[in-house]
């Protein structure tokens, strides 16, 4: 049965912001490819294809309602640790770390999906168990649990930055549900006295890999080289930037990733303050719009699930955009739509669908 | 709208929970626009606070990364002595878009420096597409005097660079060459291995020897500079150093003084001497001749001379101690004899009858004393080298139970030393021969096989490393070639210490059998190595003539075969007899006789090392 408030109820700003935000990236990375002197711009054709399959993507995840994502979310879940587990196997090892599994033309990364299983399942955890009095600590066991396991596979990967993405995701999802005083005090007192601890038994190259990830500077012929040679290139875009194209192509090929970790230093030197703070407001737009659905929703596991989605993006993009200005640690985070890479469009456009498809069903009770 | 929400919902049953959820989203909204406010106030700091400083750096492109490479680290002899260094050499290059008018520079250039303008034009115009702000390399390693010549005619050389880096320098030239290796650029195939993944183009690696083996010892951590250049390349300053960290320092076995003699003993002839500790297994001398002046490597050579180097008939770039394998011939006589002894084919004193030949099925084997050496046991078989003797021995025992002794003693396999490229040689069983040849083993192969002739293989360094076995009482230690390694400030951070790697199988009793036996070869009055006796001191060993066979499967190489048909000599030792100090092996290619060719040459290496110490 097919209900026509659906179309009525269609969320028709939160597919302008996409778009818009599609649009930038992909104008971006074409100035990108140039840049970078990549002779087929494979980059950018690659990419418009992956946004293609992206936006079928999208249709399929708000045409069928989300009360089957609460359904299937433990199903979910378990593939995309499967796949976490088949690509410390059998995963193409790229600059010492195994992220990528290949189909054939297509690789995929599935620590990206495990981002969305993982804000699935702890959404229907804790919609079905969060409780006014307050979750006690042995309730908070399980999603314990639950992020633990792909934490750990993708820290062996080693991708650090997706790994305390995931952290970062479920940190701001316990936000949302009530957790007894006691409980609290035992996390809050348990971290601090396990990472002190942690600390010591380290060794001292892991050490020194750590400190030099929190500051750069430590490291002034890789990370700190590359922060500031991003901080030139978004300097130079000054208030108009140098226009489409316009970026001096040695300050970029001086870039490190610039097509994916480092694509908004492309982005400020050619549109300048203007256009990169009109992309700023476009996340800032998208976020404020999600928080609007998480608080229009009147069921928990679509609150939940809409809170994390955007607590996903919302982090990605003050990390990613925090890092190239010299803010925050380099790590590598993609910022969301903007940066080249098929797994990170296709579960932001998951993210968009599951989003439209919150928004829409909110009048509608099955 | 109420009746029908989800039952597990916590938003609309409970109205207070609702209320608080709803309180935490504002509560977020109020969180994220502060967030964004301040990615905004830096995009606004960089962007037009501080924009005209980046869009300055950026224009002039001028934050660029340096490499500092490490000073390789030096190779010592056992002593301390010097042998592989470090050398400036001033690199000429010039600036192209600094030394306009090209045409003039280049005169200047040429005129300063002698070299052929033509040459300095040609070099400019293989990098014609490279970006205009990277100096192109004019000449390498210009000395002293060019250098001095450009730096007082600075003023006319607009534009011209002069770089100092190390260069490798091999001190005692073609001394100890093969163990020492050389350096050379990276190639394309070794930039592929996961052993060099943290190697650029162009960047200086151990291509053989020790500068190979010791590689992630010698090469030390590469440092950089971040630095800010002018318009013109010139150095504004430097905003960040990190130090490159000098390689270790390697101490080898080697004792140059020997390891000189040895090379002295053999310059005029092909092949190899090694002297080794029998006690510990340290390498005290490992020469190959014809040797090569690594520094040619270095200084690079012409296409006409590497192929010289490459296709000379006695392969001067192969180190002979490790690689090249030779029939043992009577030195092997000693592994006969210890399976005969041990296996109870024959004991010290089972008298065998020499005629001068011995007939198996059709043939005659003979002995190389056409008279016969009548009957004799183990000991004067050994000390005269009786062949006839040992066929014998080798018939009772068959070849399968001779190689498991052979295999004991390290042959047939690398020894291990720290060196690359070693040859195992090659122990013959009937099961091998099925293998690979597909024939059945014949019993009249044994006969060849038990005076080390035949299928046997056997390098310099395994012969050495046998009858240093012999000396100490049975324990084969690896070779070491390496003493130990310091780093840059003289702090041991490495010691290599003697490793057993096996032990002979024979008992104490049939040892000083043999021990016995191989002492009369040189002290006794009809042994066949008495030439090397020194006086004071008690030398035991073994000679050897390896007949240099003309395989079946090469017959159209006929002519060239005849002049090398000569045999080679061996001579294996060790001293002083009692308490062994020094083993030597000696192989003289095409030496014709163990006791006249190669001898004499052990000999000299053990009065040097003795006396001299």
């Amino acid at each position: 049965m097919f209900d026509r408030r659906l179309i009525q109820n269609f969320d028709w700003m939160l597919l302008i912001i996409t778009m818009l935000l599609a649009a930038s990236g992909l104008i971006t990375l074409y100035s990108a490819a140039r840049a970078g002197l990549d002779i087929t711009q494979a980059f950018y054709f690659k990419q418009l294809m992956w946004y293609g399959a992206g936006f079928l993507v999208m249709i399929a995840f708000f045409l069928v309602s989300y009360k089957r994502f609460d359904q299937y979310a433990y199903t979910a879940y378990a593939i995309c640790i499967f796949l976490l587990t088949a690509v410390l196997i059998a995963g193409k090892v790229v600059a010492g770390s195994k992220r990528w599994l290949v189909f054939g033309p297509v690789s995929l990364q599935p620590s990206e999906l495990a981002k969305v299983a993982v804000i699935i399942v702890l959404s229907r955890y804790y919609s079905r168990t969060a409780s006014t009095e307050g979750m006690r600590l042995r309730d908070l066991l399980v999603p314990m649990a639950l992020i633990a396991v792909p934490f750990a596979l993708i820290v062996k990967q080693p991708d650090l930055g997706t790994a305390v993405m995931i952290l970062l995701i479920a940190a701001t999802l316990t936000v949302f549900i009530k957790i007894e005083k006691r409980a609290m005090i035992a996390i809050v007192s348990f971290g601090t006295v396990a990472i002190p601890l942690g600390w010591m038994l380290l060794k001292g190259y892991q050490k020194q890999r750590i400190l030099t990830f929190l500051e750069p500077d430590r490291d002034p012929l890789g990370a700190g080289y590359h922060i500031i040679q991003s901080k030139i290139a978004i300097g130079a875009g000054m208030l108009s930037g140098k226009g489409f194209l316009k970026g001096t192509q040695n300050a970029l090929s001086f870039l490190p990733e610039h097509q994916t970790d480092f694509i908004f230093s492309v982005l400020a030197e050619d549109w300048g303050f203007i256009g990169s703070a009109a992309v700023l407001f476009l996340f800032l737009m998208l976020i404020v719009w999600g928080l609007n659905i998480a608080h229009g929703c009147r069921d928990s596991f679509g609150a939940l699930l809409s809170i994390g989605i955007i607590a996903m993006i919302g982090w990605e993009v003050f990390i990613n955009i925090g890092m190239v200005m010299g803010l925050m640690p380099v790590v590598g985070i993609p910022l969301p739509f903007i940066s080249y890479g098929g797994s990170a469009i296709l579960s932001m456009m998951m993210c968009v669908g599951i989003l439209m498809n919150i928004s829409m069903r909110k009048y509608i009770i099955e | 709208m109420t009746k029908s929400t989800p039952p597990n919902s916590f938003l609309k049953n409970q109205t207070p929970d609702n209320d608080w959820y709803k309180r935490r989203i504002i509560v977020m909204i109020l969180f994220v626009i502060p967030g964004f406010a301040f990615l905004l106030l830096r995009l606004f700091y960089l962007q037009i606070f501080e924009g005209d400083n980046f869009r300055r750096l950026s224009d002039n492109n001028c934050i660029r990364l340096q490499s500092i490479d490490p000073p390789r680290g030096l190779i010592f002899d056992r002593n301390g002595q010097l042998l592989v260094d470090n050398r400036p050499s001033y690199d000429l290059s010039i600036m192209v878009k600094d030394a306009r008018p090209l045409e003039t520079s280049l005169q200047h250039l040429s005129q300063y420096t002698r070299i052929p303008l033509e040459q300095l034009q040609e070099e400019i115009e293989k990098y014609r597409n490279q970006p205009s702000f990277k100096p192109v390399l004019l000449k390498q390693d210009i000395g002293r005097d060019i250098l001095a010549a450009i730096e007082v005619k600075r003023f006319d050389l607009p534009g011209t660079l002069v770089d100092v880096h190390l260069r490798r320098l091999y001190v005692k030239s073609r001394s100890a060459a093969h163990v020492l290796g050389y350096v050379g650029e990276i190639s394309s195939n070794e930039m592929k291995s996961a052993k060099y993944a943290e190697y650029k183009r162009g960047d200086l690696i151990g291509k053989s020897g020790v500068e190979k083996s010791f590689e992630n010892y010698l090469k030390g951590e590469r440092g950089g500079r971040q630095i800010e250049v002018n318009v013109t390349g010139q150095l504004v300053r430097v905003l960040k150093t990190v130090e490159a960290v000098p390689g270790n320092n390697v101490f080898l076995s080697i004792d140059q003084g020997l390891q000189k003699k040895a090379e002295d003993l053999l310059s005029d002839a092909t092949g190899a001497v090694v002297a080794m500790d029998p006690m510990t297994g340290s390498v005290l001398a490992m020469a190959s001749s014809p040797s090569y002046d690594p520094n040619m490597f270095v200084d690079g050579f012409s296409y006409d001379q590497w192929e010289t180097l490459r296709k000379d008939p006695s392969h001067p770039l192969q180190n002979k101690a490790i690689q090249a394998e030779y029939p043992p011939a009577s030195t092997y006589k000693i592994i006969t004899a210890m399976a005969g002894l041990e296996e109870g084919v024959i004991d010290e004193k089972t008298p065998l009858v020499c005629t001068g030949a011995y007939k198996f099925g059709e043939r005659e084997y003979r002995c190389w004393r056409k008279g016969g050496h009548g009957s004799l046991s183990v000991g004067r078989a050994i000390a005269e080298s009786c062949d006839v003797f040992f066929y014998q021995v080798g018939l009772r025992l068959g070849v399968d139970r001779l190689a498991s002794y052979a295999k004991a003693a390290g042959f047939g396999a690398l020894t291990g030393i720290q060196l690359e490229q070693e040859s195992g040689g090659l122990i013959p069983t009937a099961a091998w021969k099925k293998r690979r040849l597909g024939v059945a083993w014949q019993a009249g192969e044994t006969l060849s096989i038990s005076i080390g002739q035949g299928y046997n293989l056997v390098t310099p360094l395994q012969l050495a490393s046998m009858i240093s076995s012999i000396a100490n009482g049975g324990t084969r230690y690896t070779p070491l070639m390496v003493d130990k390694i310091q780093n840059a400030s003289g702090e041991t951070i490495k010691k290599f210490y003697p490793e057993i790697r096996g032990h002979l199988s024979v008992s104490p009793r049939n040892l000083d059998i043999i021990k016995k036996g191989l002492w009369e070869v040189v002290n006794g009055k009809s042994g066949t190595g008495r030439i090397a006796g020194i006086e004071g001191i008690e030398i035991s060993g073994k000679t050897g003539t390896a007949q240099v066979f003309s395989r079946k499967n090469d017959s159209e190489n006929e002519s060239r075969r005849v002049q090398e048909l000569k045999s080679h000599a061996w001579f294996v030792a060790y001293a002083p007899s009692a308490d062994p100090k020094i083993a030597v092996s000696v192989l003289v290619e095409h030496g014709e006789h163990g006791a006249s060719a190669a001898a004499p040459i052990a000999r000299e290496m053990i009065r040097a090392y003795l006396t001299e110490k």
